[in-house]
């Protein structure tokens, strides 16, 4: 109390909280008449171009068509059905595009590390051209130059007469499940259930007794083996639809289009550029004295890789990876250049351009991003704080 | 003690003492042998070899493996790049298969008829030199701003970030009263190019290190109101792809202003540009910024410095400094970003050689190839002489560090 009465009176200008609550209040005000102003004309612009606002177009008929679907659609299909329709093409090319660019990477990054002169070399010259150069350049290259100067139909290049390729595309044959085919995944299931259990029961017991038993060789019996031997059982419940060609076309049979393979190939190639760079720093930021003194404990330079390097490594690689991932996703809205029918190509496309609800479409398409974006981030938050607690 | 010291002493105090050594010197040599050369095949471009490149079964199925790829790849590339490659005529017909002749490789008459296209666009041709001179003060700018060693750092700042871009507008879009001078208006839409292309970098970069700096310093704020704008712009902007921000400008941008300001489309997509560029360079300042150690705001208040005299004189300086490398890396991002104007129908470099390839005078099937390796070329060369030199900063602040 004495010591409050003791300073001096300050004059409310030199008081940083009087000063902080008015700049705050200011900055509110400002940014709230800015946002009144561009609300109140886009009132005004939208009834002058007489735009309908709201979200009543979302059940209206498209009246386009997608070429690529996972889900039924049609040209009479509604608005809301081709967002669904995008989004999921959009959710395919990130999920396969983040699993090969990872394997890519962590191969590149390695070859980074190598000690062989050649391999060194190509991995670096591949990493510094790719990572200098736009993907849009890149997916554009894939696209035009490679793909589309595929052969036409009729001189399609033919493997086994049931794998097409042209400048259509790839066409394949398309597997078609017998009625047994359920028993074929339970037993996947099943063994992949026994193989978790199996290495569980083999930790505990090297743990107690120090013994060792064959986890690989038993886990790949039980995941690859037993599925394989109820397929044979079951009486190979699985037949092929191939493709046939005719003079103009090809049909049945499944054809992979040339924007979704330009569009996972540019992604894959130029995200894995970036993971090899993070896999290198994540290798390079384990202390050289963690491997020497694993060699010192008698282990190999395998079971060293495995058990010493790569633990310590991934709690260095796994934050900037996830950025890697998540850059991957958002630059799959680059599909719209080579015209892969993804979420921002159909709904920032066609469907904008359709209703003219500029507003509307376009917050919808952010709002999805924005949700991948942040659910990463608090799963990666979660994910940092578990792992940090082992670190101590 | 010397190490022949230590061994005299060794000697010395033997079982024998001195007659015992008098004895032994008989027989021991008290040198040492001159040290062999090693072994011939384990030193020179032999050693060098069989360390490298044969060590192990491992390493000579890698060397293998290595030296097919290259000869697959590279080879093929060589001959369709060079060894086969047109190099003059003035249509498609110079690079198109004949009857009886090799394929043709690469169409490089394509790209030098084409060149002064990609560079400026539909820019008027008399006033080229208008987009030379600002490629010129850019290049000035960038040496002085750049350079560890260009004088006057504080006047490079201000030419670079202030005098550089004003005189760059009235030089590039002229107007009505400057046409005593040669420069006429050209309206936006004429620009393309390259010439495009560096403009948009060239204000993504001015305007993203100002705005970022200025959000960084907002997200570590004490204000809450101030912190939770920031973080809601830099978080948001970050979330989403630049095509959708760029979406968001061109078509968005227009209902939010009054209808007399129809900002034009290039105005546009720098706005969404800079909106972008500036959300990620936030985060590389808040990286500098955390990077400080505390003692340093301390140190500051303690002289008596108020906030903006901390931040200019104390803080900002040595956070700017660490951030360096990744504010370039940022700019590289951002030139590698600006190809997507081509998306929002913005005439950048990456679509003039878009419209060149496809124009039928030139359309020939190994025009797209040649046309895109020459957008490569161009990008990479940029972007990888920013990636060196953030590297070469990276080394130089790490040798002050040292220390």
């Amino acid at each position: 109390m004495a010591a409050s009465d003791q300073q001096p009176k300050i004059a409310p200008w030199n008081d940083p909280k009087v000063r902080s609550v008015v700049f705050q209040s200011v900055l509110t005000a400002v940014i709230a008449f800015l946002f009144y102003e561009a609300v109140t004309n886009a009132i005004e612009n939208l009834q002058k171009a007489k735009i309908a606002s709201g979200f009543g177009f979302w059940n209206n008929t498209a009246g386009f068509d997608i070429g690529q679907r996972l889900i039924e659609y049609s040209a009479a299909s509604s608005y809301g059905r081709a967002f669904w329709v995008g989004l999921l093409n959009t959710l395919l090319v990130a999920a396969l595009g983040i699993v090969m660019a990872t394997i890519w990477g962590f191969i590149l990054g390695i070859g980074r590390l190598s000690k062989n002169k050649i391999i060194n070399l190509l991995s670096t010259i591949y990493v510094e051209v790719i990572r200098n150069t736009p993907l849009l350049l890149q997916l554009l290259f894939w696209y035009n130059a490679v793909l589309k100067a595929l052969p036409e139909v009729r001189d399609s290049v033919v493997f086994r007469d049931s794998f097409f390729l042209n400048n259509r595309g790839l066409f394949t044959p398309e597997p078609l499940f017998g009625a047994a085919w359920p028993m074929v995944n339970w037993a996947l299931l099943i063994g992949t259930g026994g193989a978790i259990a199996y290495r569980h029961w083999a930790k505990k017991k090297q743990e107690a007794t120090g013994a060792q038993s064959p986890v690989m060789l038993v886990s790949l019996a039980l995941i690859v083996g037993l599925p394989l031997l109820v397929y044979f059982l079951a009486g190979q419940p699985i037949s092929f639809n191939y493709p046939k060609a005719s003079r103009f076309n090809i049909g049945g049979g499944w054809q992979i289009f040339p924007e979704f393979v330009a569009l996972l190939l540019g992604l894959v190639i130029y995200t894995a550029a970036f993971i090899a760079e993070v896999v290198r720093a994540g290798i390079q930021a384990v202390y050289r004295g963690q491997t020497e003194a694993s060699y010192a404990l008698g282990l190999s330079p395998g079971r060293t890789l495995q058990l010493v390097v790569i633990p310590q490594a991934m709690r260095v690689i796994i934050p900037p990876l996830t950025s890697q991932y998540l850059n991957l996703t958002k630059n799959s809205s680059l599909a719209v250049a080579v015209g892969y029918p993804d979420l921002v190509q159909v709904f920032t496309g066609t469907v904008l351009n359709q209703t003219g609800q500029a507003v509307e479409v376009v917050a919808i398409t952010m709002l999805v991003y924005l949700t991948i974006s942040l659910s990463t981030s608090l799963f990666m938050n979660w994910y940092n704080a578990r792992k940090a607690l082992v670190e101590r | 003690m010397s190490m022949a010291d230590n061994t005299d002493a060794a000697l010395g105090e033997g079982p024998g003492g001195t007659s015992n050594r008098a004895l032994s010197s008989a027989y021991v040599r008290d040198e040492p042998v001159e040290a062999l050369p090693p072994p011939a095949n384990m030193t020179g471009i032999i050693g060098w070899v069989r360390e490298h490149l044969f060590s192990s079964p491992l390493n000579i199925a890698l060397t293998l493996i290595g030296v097919l790829l290259a000869l697959w790849v590279i080879p093929p590339m060589i001959k369709f790049l060079f060894i086969d490659a047109v190099w003059s005529g003035n249509n498609r017909e110079f690079c198109v298969n004949k009857e009886g002749q090799p394929p043709v490789g690469a169409c490089w008459a394509f790209v030098v008829d084409r060149f002064a296209y990609t560079i400026y666009g539909s820019y008027p041709v008399d006033g080229r030199w208008r987009a030379n001179l600002f490629f010129v003060l850019g290049a000035i700018a960038i040496w002085w701003v750049l350079h560890p060693r260009a004088p006057n750092k504080g006047w490079g700042m201000l030419y670079a970030f202030v005098i550089v871009p004003i005189v760059s507008f009235f030089l590039l879009r002229g107007a009505s009263w400057l046409e005593w001078a040669g420069m006429p208006y050209v309206e936006t839409a004429r620009w393309g190019g390259l010439l495009v292309t560096l403009v948009v970098a060239a204000v993504g970069i001015v305007v993203s290190l100002p705005i970022g700096i200025l959000l960084a310093l907002g997200r570590r704020s004490k204000m809450p109101v101030v912190k939770f704008f920031s973080v809601m712009f830099i978080e948001f902007v970050r979330g989403v792809p630049l095509i959708t921000v760029l979406f968001m400008a061109n078509t968005m941008l227009p209902l939010f202003l009054p209808e007399s300001w129809s900002p034009d489309k290039l105005l546009r997509a720098l706005v969404g540009i800079a909106m972008f560029a500036s959300a990620y360079m936030a985060e590389v300042v808040r990286s500098g910024l955390q990077a400080l150690p505390k003692g340093q705001y301390e140190g500051a208040m303690a002289m008596g410095l108020n906030y903006p005299q901390m931040m200019r004189l104390i803080i900002l300086p040595q956070a700017l400094k660490v951030a360096i490398p990744n504010i370039v890396n940022t700019y590289i991002g951002l030139l590698k970003d600006t190809s997507l104007l081509l998306i929002v129908g913005i005439f950048d470099f990456l679509k003039a050689i878009e419209t060149a390839r496809i124009d039928p005078i030139w359309a020939a099937p190994t025009t797209s190839p040649t046309g895109y390796a020459y957008a490569a070329v161009v990008y990479f060369m940029m972007c990888y002489g920013m990636a060196r030199y953030a590297r070469n900063m990276e080394r130089r602040l790490a040798v002050a560090d040292k220390r």
